[in-house]
């Protein structure tokens, strides 16, 4: 389908994603961004995966009750999305500012259809989102990403290990088997959306470096003017 | 339909919207899915209450199902409508939500096990209010494409002129009243049945007639699109309630 995430957004601001399985870091490397940009002056609107005060209970009594099914864990995630979409990323970007998403629909392109959805099906679903300016994506092993987050604490949660999935009694080996599927499919997908992919086992510093410097390139032509076309259907009160 | 298997009773296999979802068991889904659809007070309930007792009697086994009924979703749905922040997108995954988890843990089931499944609307009222708050139709359609194709539509046909008085009468206006001062009555023209959150007019009752109106047309349009079999609502419930019950024979035989 030729949805919205194939074209380039009519917008004055600027989108900026992070993908990455977790434990790649991608949520230290935009709080390092979201840092400098507002330490340079810029208005800087930040948003995480899952955070809608809409579907967050839903999605939480979901999974401690057991009660989702893969169609029922996309479609609420791709409602948390959609809000999220219209309240804080299309308004913010219509007024000029730079949105930092950490975690955006290839999110759910990777992990719902290793969950077992119709890959076409999910980016359907998503039809209506509006395409990053820069889309990173944070590449690592899994060894790699699991040292990192057992580093902080001592145990992986249920649902980051795929244990929901019965791959592995072993939650260690269920993350593994469940991130390396997930791994793949990140790797389908950051050629097929043209994610810029990178070395997510340099160190912090080197990384942030880099994304600065995609970023810079990102705001050459910057020039924070408000939109004033309206013509979406939105009755969003 | 052609049975590629041959042998013992292998069932037929069920047709979807699109694809199903891939992790369901697909194959012998037996049973028969009988929609009901028509605009907000038309009579839909009261005739599928009488419709399953009819059945019932005949020896089929009834399961009955309709919007916002799962135990996942319903709080969600009712507390998002009463905050009024839904937008066409987070309004149709919503609801695409509530059908994914009775479909899965109810319509599939029972259609396995044999039973009819009786639905109080189906994809198709998502499809009409979407479309009637600006949705582009055919995403809402891919949305749902992992919905089976009833074996029949019953439409329940009405006119704005006959929808009024059924749905505005003083008992009505009564309960209106007290949801207004606080009270929560669960029954009557709401908000959303008169299309308040569109703006279509100065009061509830002129939103609700050009909401309804709207919404008519979509139904109609579709009618045809999916082949909705049109049943006279205009009429009293005996004779609506006989045309439905002949239909239903003839999907049953």
């Amino acid at each position: 389908m030729a949805g919205l995430l194939d074209a380039p957004h009519p917008y004055p601001g600027r989108l900026v994603i992070v993908e990455g399985i977790d434990g790649s870091g991608k949520s230290t490397q935009i709080r390092l961004l979201e840092k400098w940009l507002n330490s340079a002056g810029y208005r800087v609107f930040f948003t995480e995966w899952n955070s809608s005060a809409l579907v967050k209970d839903t999605i939480k009594h979901g999974k401690k009750k057991d009660l989702l099914t893969p169609a029922t864990f996309s479609l609420l995630h791709a409602t948390d999305f959609a809000d999220r979409l219209a309240h804080v990323i299309v308004p913010p970007l219509k007024a000029g500012m730079i949105v930092l998403a950490d975690r955006y629909a290839y999110t759910a392109f990777a992990r719902d259809v290793v969950r077992g959805v119709d890959p076409a099906w999910v980016r359907d679903l998503y039809g209506f989102a509006v395409r990053p300016d820069l889309g990173l994506y944070f590449k690592v092993p899994i060894e790699v990403s699991l040292k990192r987050i057992l580093t902080g604490r001592q145990q992986l949660k249920y649902h980051e290990a795929g244990m929901d999935l019965g791959l592995s009694k072993d939650p260690r080996e269920s993350f593994r088997l469940f991130q390396g599927r997930i791994l793949e499919e990140y790797d389908r997908i950051a050629g097929e959306f043209g994610l810029t992919v990178l070395d997510a086992t340099a160190s912090i510093a080197r990384q942030q470096a880099k994304v600065r410097d995609l970023v810079s390139g990102l705001l050459t032509k910057y020039r924070p003017t408000p939109y004033l076309r309206r013509k979406e259907n939105v009755y969003v009160q | 339909m052609s049975n590629e298997r041959g042998g013992e009773k292998a069932g037929e296999r069920r047709a979807f919207m699109g694809k199903p979802l891939p992790y369901l068991d697909v194959e012998d889904l037996g049973g028969k899915l009988i929609v009901i659809e028509g605009t907000d007070g038309v009579g839909r309930s009261t005739q599928i209450a009488s419709l399953q007792k009819w059945l019932e009697v005949r020896g089929h086994g009834v399961v009955t199902t309709g919007w916002t009924r799962s135990p996942l979703m319903a709080k969600a749905i009712n507390d998002a409508k009463a905050g009024h922040r839904l937008n066409v997108h987070t309004f149709s995954l919503f609801y695409a939500a509530d059908f994914a988890d009775r479909l899965e843990h109810e319509i599939l089931p029972a259609m396995r096990a044999g039973f009819v499944v009786l639905a109080d609307r189906y994809v198709y009222t998502v499809f009409a209010r979407a479309a009637v708050r600006g949705a582009d139709p055919a995403w809402v359609r891919k949305v749902f494409s992992f919905a089976p194709v009833p074996d029949a539509v019953f439409y329940m046909k009405i006119d704005v002129e006959n929808l009024i008085p059924r749905v505005i009468h003083p008992q009505q206006l009564r309960s209106r009243r007290l949801l207004e001062e606080g009270g929560s009555a669960a029954w009557g023209m709401d908000y959303w049945e008169s299309g308040m959150d569109l703006r279509l007019g100065d009061d509830f009752y002129d939103s609700f007639v050009e909401y309804q109106r709207r919404l008519l047309a979509e139904f109609s349009g579709m009618s045809k699109e999916f082949g909705f079999l049109s049943v006279n609502a205009v009429r009293s419930f005996e004779d609506t309630n006989r045309r439905l019950k002949e239909g239903i024979a003839s999907v049953l035989s």
